[in-house]
C-alpha cells in the first residue's frame, strides 16, 4: 500500500497542519513542529515533505495574499484533505489497536 | 532607495539561480519563505551570516522534485524556427560584406592555428598505437642513483632485468629486450654498405607489432648471428634477388637473413633498418665483458614487457620493487631503481635520459594550445566588439521577434545558432590557410617530419569541427547575452534609445587586451631574433670563418689529409677530435696540486690546429713534440684552467712549465691560451686544455677554405673523399653552419613565434578597422555639423583618431614592458653569454604596428572628414 502509507515523519507534518488550522504555511509549521518536539525542524526537510503530502493528495494547498514581510511573495497555506484525515484517523486507531493489546505490566517491568 | 546596510538582501545572483532551476508552481512561496528566514537570521545572526546560509538554502534546495521541467515545447520551438533564424544570418551576412568579411578571416586565421595544434597533439596521442597490445605495453626504465651525483632517470636499463624477469615474473605475459647502438659496415659480396641496426631478443615480434614479409617472426631473431632487415634495407643491401637466406658480413663475423620486416609507421617512437638477434650481442660482447650483464651497466638497453589481458602493472611493480632489493646489494654507492612507464606515455610523457624516438612533455602542449586559444579569443574579441557595436541594426528584428513570442532563450539561441554558423564558414577557410600552415610548419626544421605526419585522421576532423563549434559558442556567448536583453517595447518605440555606447567600456577593454598580445608577440620576434643572430656573430674568441669540418670514420686519415693539401683551394690542414662551441664537450680529471681534482673540457688537436682556428696564445707556444697517442707530454691550457687550480698567481709567464696530472699522465704547460667558447652560449666559460694528438681516426678533419668558386672546391673534396672512402658519403660542414645548427631550436622558436605575431597582428589590425569604420559611420553627422560649423580637416580627424590612439598607446605600455621582463626574468637567464634587449628591436616591431594603425585609422578618419557635410545632412 506504497503511497498512501503514512510515515512517522509526514504524520506529524499533517497533524501540525490540522492543530494550526487556517495559519499553516510552511515556515509557521516549522516553529510549530520545533515547538512540538523540541528538535529543529529543517525548512528543506518540510518543505519537501508538504510536497510529497500534496502529490499523494493527503494535503491541498493554494496561495494566500501577498504580505510585504515576505518580500511581497505569498504564502501558501495547506490544509488537511478528505483523504489526509482518513489517513491520519487510522494510523490514530492502528496505534490505539496496538495499545490495548498491551497489558500494562509489561512496559511497566522495563522501567 | 534604503541604504543595504539599513536593510540587508540576500545575494542578488542566488535568487537568480533559485528563479532559473525551481519550478515555476514552487517558486513563489519558496522564495517568499526563504526570505522570511533570511530576515529572521538577519536579526538573529547578522547580515553576514545570514546571507551565507541563503546562499546555502538555496542549493540545498537543489533537489529532484523542486528542479524545473526541461519545457519541451521550446526545444520544438528552437528547432522549427532553425529556418528562419539560417535566413536572417544570412540576410545580415551578405548585407554587412566587410564586417562579414572582418569575422570570418579573422576566425578562419585564428583557427587555422589551433587546427595545427590539434594534428600536433593528435598526433603525440597517436604514437605507439598499431601496436596490438598497445594498452597493456609497458618500458621499464630507470632511475639512477650515484653517491654524490644528482639521480638520472633513464629510459634504458640493463640486461640483468631481462634475466631476471625470465624467471617467471608472476603479472607478466611477455618481455623483449633491445640494445641499440650496432653500427658497422656490412659486407655483400664485393659490395659494402654500412648499416645501423638494433639487437632485438626473440620475443621482439611476440611483444611488438611489427609484421614480417618474410620469416617466421617465432623462429627469426632466436639463433646467434641472424639478422631481420626491413623492406628498404633488404633494397639497398640485396637489391631485387630475394635476401632470406643471404649472408651478411659484419668484420669477421657472418650473419644471415632470416627474416624481412615492413618498415615501421611513421608514428612509433622506435624505428630500425635492421634487427640483430640479441643472442649474437651475447655471443660478442656478453661472453667477453661482466659489464654486459652488470645490474648498473642500464645505459643502451631496453626492456618491453606486456602483461596479460585483466592484469595488473602493480603486481608487476611489485615484483620489479623485489627484484630492485635483491639486486641493490649487489653494487656499492649506487641505487639503481626499475619501474614501468606504459606504452602510450613514451612519446607524450616524462622527460627521460637516453630516450628513443621523439619525446614531448605535457606541459609544451599545454603551452601550445594557451597561444592557439590566445590567438582564437583575438578573432572572437572582434567578433564580440562588432556584433555588439552593430546591434542597432538588428535590435528591430530581435524586438519584433520578442512581440511575436520569442522567450529570451530562444534569442540566445538565435545569436548562438549564428555565431556557430558563421564558425563553420570559417572552418572552410580554416582548412585552406591549415593546408598552408601545415607546409610552413614542416619547413621550419628537418627534424619536424620525422616526428610528425599531420595527416587527417577521423578523430582529428571530429576535433576540427569540435573546435569550430567551440569557437562559434565563444565568440557569439556576449553578443547573445547582450541581444536576448534587448527591451522590446523600448526598441519598436525608439531604436535610438537602446544605448550602443553603452559597452564601451568593453569594447575597449578587448581591444587593449588584443593589442597587447600581438606587440608582446611582434617584440618577442624582434628581441629573439636579433638575439638569436648574436648568438651567431658571437666573439668566440677564435676563428670559424671559411673552416670546413670533415667527420672522419674510424680510419687514419693521413692519406686523406695529403690528398686534400694538394688541393690549391685549401689553405691549412689541422686535426681535431671534436668541434667545439656547438654543444659538445669532453672533459677529463685534472690535478695539479695532490687532492684538488677537478674535470677539465679538452680538444685532442695537432699543431696546426691553433693558428688554422686563429687562438690567442698568451704566453708560451704551440706544441713542440709530435708524440705518439698517449706518450704525449705537453698541454695547452686557458686563463680559467690557471684561475681553478691557482697556478702561479693566475700568471700565463709564470705557468710555463708547470706540470698537470691528467688521468695517469703528467703534463707540462707549455702554452697559455687567451678564454674563448668551449661550450655554447649556456655554459659558462670553465677550464678547457688542448693535448696534442696526430692521429684521430673518428674526430675531424679542419680546413681552411679560400676559393672563388665554392662549389668546384666541394667537388673536388669529395672527389678525394670517394677515393680515400667507399662506403661512407662525405660528412663536410663549414664551421658556421655548425654554429647555426648548434641554435637551431632557438630559430625554430623564433620563426614560430614570428608566424604567430603575424596572425595575432592580421586579426588585430581587421578587428580594429571594422571598429574605426563603424565609429566614423556612426558618427558622420556629428562630424558634417562639426564641419559646417568651422572644424578643420586635421582637427576632425585628431578628434576621430584620438580614442583609438590612446588604446594603442596603453597597450603598448602594457606589452613592451612585459616582453622585457619575459625575456630578462625567464627565457635568457638559461644563457649566460648573451647581447643586451636592445631598445631598437623592443620598439621596433611595436612602431610597425602602430604605424599599421594609425594609417588604417588615419585613412577612414580623413575619409570620413573630408566628406561633404551638406550631402551627409541632406539625407535625412
Amino acid at each position: 500500500m506504497k503511497g498512501t502509507n503514512l510515515g512517522e515523519f509526514e504524520e506529524l507534518v499533517l497533524l501540525t497542519i490540522a492543530a494550526l488550522g487556517r495559519e499553516a504555511y510552511s515556515v509557521a509549521i516549522c516553529d510549530e513542529l520545533e515547538r512540538y518536539t523540541g528538535r529543529s525542524a529543517k525548512l528543506g526537510v518540510v518543505h519537501a515533505v508538504l510536497n510529497r503530502l500534496e502529490e499523494k493528495g493527503l494535503a491541498k494547498s493554494q496561495l494566500g495574499d501577498a504580505s510585504a514581510t515576505r518580500g511581497g511573495k505569498r504564502k501558501r497555506y495547506y490544509e488537511v484533505s478528505h483523504a489526509g484525515k482518513v489517513a491520519l484517523t487510522r494510523a490514530k486507531e492502528l496505534r490505539e489497536s496496538i495499545w490495548r493489546n498491551i497489558p500494562g505490566f509489561n512496559l511497566e517491568g522495563s522501567l | 532607495m534604503k541604504k543595504p546596510s539599513q536593510n540587508p538582501q540576500p545575494p542578488q545572483w542566488a535568487t537568480r539561480f533559485l528563479r532559473w532551476y525551481c519550478r515555476p508552481r514552487l517558486l513563489e512561496d519558496l522564495e517568499g519563505d526563504l526570505y522570511e528566514y533570511f530576515l529572521r537570521n538577519v536579526r538573529d545572526k547578522g547580515a553576514r551570516r545570514a546571507r551565507f546560509i541563503y546562499m546555502i538554502d538555496v542549493f540545498k534546495f537543489l533537489r529532484p522534485y523542486t528542479l524545473r521541467k526541461i519545457e519541451f515545447i521550446t526545444f520544438l520551438t528552437h528547432f522549427m524556427m532553425i529556418g528562419s533564424y539560417l535566413k536572417t544570418s544570412r540576410r545580415s551576412l551578405v548585407r554587412n560584406k566587410l564586417f562579414s568579411f572582418i569575422n570570418i578571416i579573422g576566425l578562419a586565421v585564428s583557427m587555422s592555428v589551433g587546427l595545427l595544434v590539434i594534428s600536433i597533439v593528435n598526433d603525440l596521442r597517436s604514437y605507439d598505437d598499431f601496436h596490438e597490445k598497445k594498452d597493456r605495453m609497458y618500458r621499464v626504465i630507470t632511475r639512477h642513483e650515484g653517491a654524490g651525483q644528482s639521480p638520472m632517470n633513464l629510459a634504458s636499463t640493463s640486461v640483468r632485468i631481462g634475466q631476471r624477469l625470465k624467471e617467471n615474473v608472476p603479472g607478466v605475459e611477455d618481455f623483449t629486450l633491445i640494445r641499440t647502438g650496432f653500427s658497422g659496415d656490412a659486407q655483400i659480396g664485393k659490395n659494402t654498405f654500412p648499416l645501423e641496426a638494433v639487437w632485438a631478443d626473440r620475443s621482439f615480434f611476440k611483444v611488438f607489432t611489427f609484421p614480417l614479409v618474410a620469416g617466421d617472426p617465432r623462429t627469426a631473431l632466436k639463433e646467434p648471428f641472424s639478422l631481420v632487415i626491413t623492406e628498404k634495407t633488404a633494397e639497398r643491401l640485396f637489391g631485387k634477388s630475394n635476401p632470406l637466406g643471404q649472408t651478411v658480413r659484419f668484420d669477421t663475423l657472418d650473419y644471415q637473413v632470416t627474416g624481412v620486416a615492413k618498415e615501421a609507421p611513421a608514428l612509433s617512437h622506435l624505428h630500425f633498418d635492421a634487427l640483430i638477434s640479441f643472442a649474437s650481442a651475447d655471443a660478442t660482447m656478453g661472453k667477453k665483458d661482466n659489464w654486459f650483464y652488470a645490474w648498473n651497466s642500464v645505459w643502451s638497453n631496453y626492456v618491453y614487457l606486456t602483461i596479460p589481458k585483466g592484469g595488473s602493472p602493480a603486481n608487476v611493480q611489485r615484483a620489479l620493487d623485489r627484484i630492485n632489493a635483491e639486486e641493490n646489494k649487489g653494487v656499492e654507492h649506487l641505487k639503481v631503481n626499475v619501474s614501468l612507464q606504459p606504452m602510450k606515455e613514451i612519446a607524450l610523457g616524462k622527460d627521460l635520459s637516453n630516450n628513443i624516438g621523439p619525446e614531448t612533455e605535457p606541459v609544451t602542449l599545454w603551452i601550445l594550445g594557451g597561444l592557439a586559444l590566445v590567438i582564437i579569443l583575438s578573432a572572437c574579441f572582434n567578433y564580440t566588439n562588432l556584433s555588439v557595436a552593430r546591434s542597432l541594426r538588428r535590435s528591430r528584428e530581435v524586438g519584433v521577434r520578442k512581440i511575436i513570442g520569442a522567450h529570451r532563450s530562444h534569442v540566445l539561441g538565435q545569436f548562438m545558432a549564428e555565431s556557430v554558423m558563421i564558425a563553420f564558414l570559417a572552418l572552410l577557410f580554416s582548412f585552406g590557410l591549415y593546408l598552408w600552415l601545415r607546409k610552413e610548419f614542416f619547413a621550419l626544421d628537418p627534424h619536424i617530419a620525422k616526428i610528425f605526419t599531420l595527416e587527417l585522421s577521423f578523430r582529428s576532423v571530429l576535433y576540427f569541427i569540435a573546435l569550430a563549434a567551440f569557437t562559434g559558442l565563444l565568440a557569439g556567448f556576449l553578443p547573445a547575452v547582450f541581444f536576448s536583453k534587448i527591451n522590446a517595447m523600448s526598441v519598436m518605440k525608439d531604436a535610438g534609445g537602446l544605448k550602443i555606447f553603452r559597452h564601451i567600456g568593453l569594447r575597449k577593454a578587448l581591444i587593449v587586451v588584443q593589442y597587447t598580445l600581438s606587440l608582446i608577440f611582434i617584440a618577442t620576434t624582434a628581441v629573439g631574433y636579433s638575439q638569436y643572430k648574436g648568438f651567431l656573430n658571437f666573439d668566440l674568441g677564435f676563428n670559424t670563418e671559411n673552416i670546413l669540418n670533415i667527420k672522419l670514420r674510424g680510419a687514419d686519415a693521413t692519406v686523406l689529409r695529403d690528398e686534400l693539401a694538394a688541393i690549391p683551394e685549401v689553405k691549412q690542414l689541422s686535426r681535431s677530435s671534436m668541434v667545439t662551441s656547438v654543444g659538445s664537450m669532453f672533459g677529463d680529471h685534472t690535478k695539479y696540486l695532490p687532492g684538488d681534482s677537478a674535470l677539465v673540457w679538452m680538444n685532442a688537436v695537432d699543431e696546426h690546429y691553433l693558428p688554422i682556428h686563429q687562438h690567442q696564445l698568451l704566453a708560451g707556444t704551440n706544441f713542440t713534440t709530435r708524440p705518439e697517442k698517449g706518450k704525449e707530454t705537453e698541454v695547452i691550457v686557458n686563463q680559467q684552467l690557471l684561475k681553478r687550480f691557482n697556478i702561479a698567481d693566475r700568471d700565463p709567464r709564470k705557468a710555463l712549465g708547470k706540470i698537470l696530472t691528467v688521468g695517469k699522465q703528467k703534463l707540462t704547460i707549455v702554452g697559455v691560451l687567451k678564454d674563448f667558447h668551449y661550450g655554447t652560449m649556456e655554459n659558462k666559460i670553465e677550464p678547457v686544455m688542448f693535448r696534442y694528438s696526430g692521429s684521430e681516426p673518428w674526430g675531424y678533419l679542419n680546413l681552411q677554405i679560400a676559393s672563388n668558386d665554392l662549389t668546384a672546391t666541394m667537388e673536388k673534396i669529395a672527389d678525394a673523399w670517394k677515393r680515400f672512402d667507399k662506403v661512407h658519403p662525405l660528412k663536410a660542414t663549414f664551421y658556421d653552419d655548425q654554429i647555426e645548427e648548434a641554435y637551431s631550436q632557438f630559430s625554430v622558436m623564433v620563426k614560430a613565434i614570428g608566424l604567430l605575431a603575424f596572425l595575432a597582428i592580421c586579426i588585430a589590425s581587421l578587428g580594429l578597422f571594422g571598429m574605426v569604420v563603424f565609429t566614423t559611420e556612426t558618427k558622420l553627422k556629428e562630424i558634417s555639423i562639426r564641419k559646417v560649423l568651422g572644424a578643420s580637416e586635421p582637427g576632425l580627424v585628431y578628434l576621430l583618431c584620438r580614442g583609438f590612439l590612446t588604446l594603442l598607446g596603453i597597450a603598448a605600455l602594457i606589452a613592451l614592458p612585459a616582453t622585457y621582463f619575459l625575456f630578462d626574468k625567464l627565457l635568457l637567464t638559461r644563457f649566460v653569454y648573451h647581447q643586451p634587449i636592445g631598445l631598437p628591436e623592443l620598439l621596433g616591431g611595436a612602431l610597425l604596428v602602430m604605424l599599421l594603425a594609425v594609417v588604417m585609422i588615419g585613412s577612414q578618419t580623413a575619409k570620413a572628414a573630408r566628406s561633404n557635410p551638406a550631402k551627409v545632412l541632406k539625407s535625412e
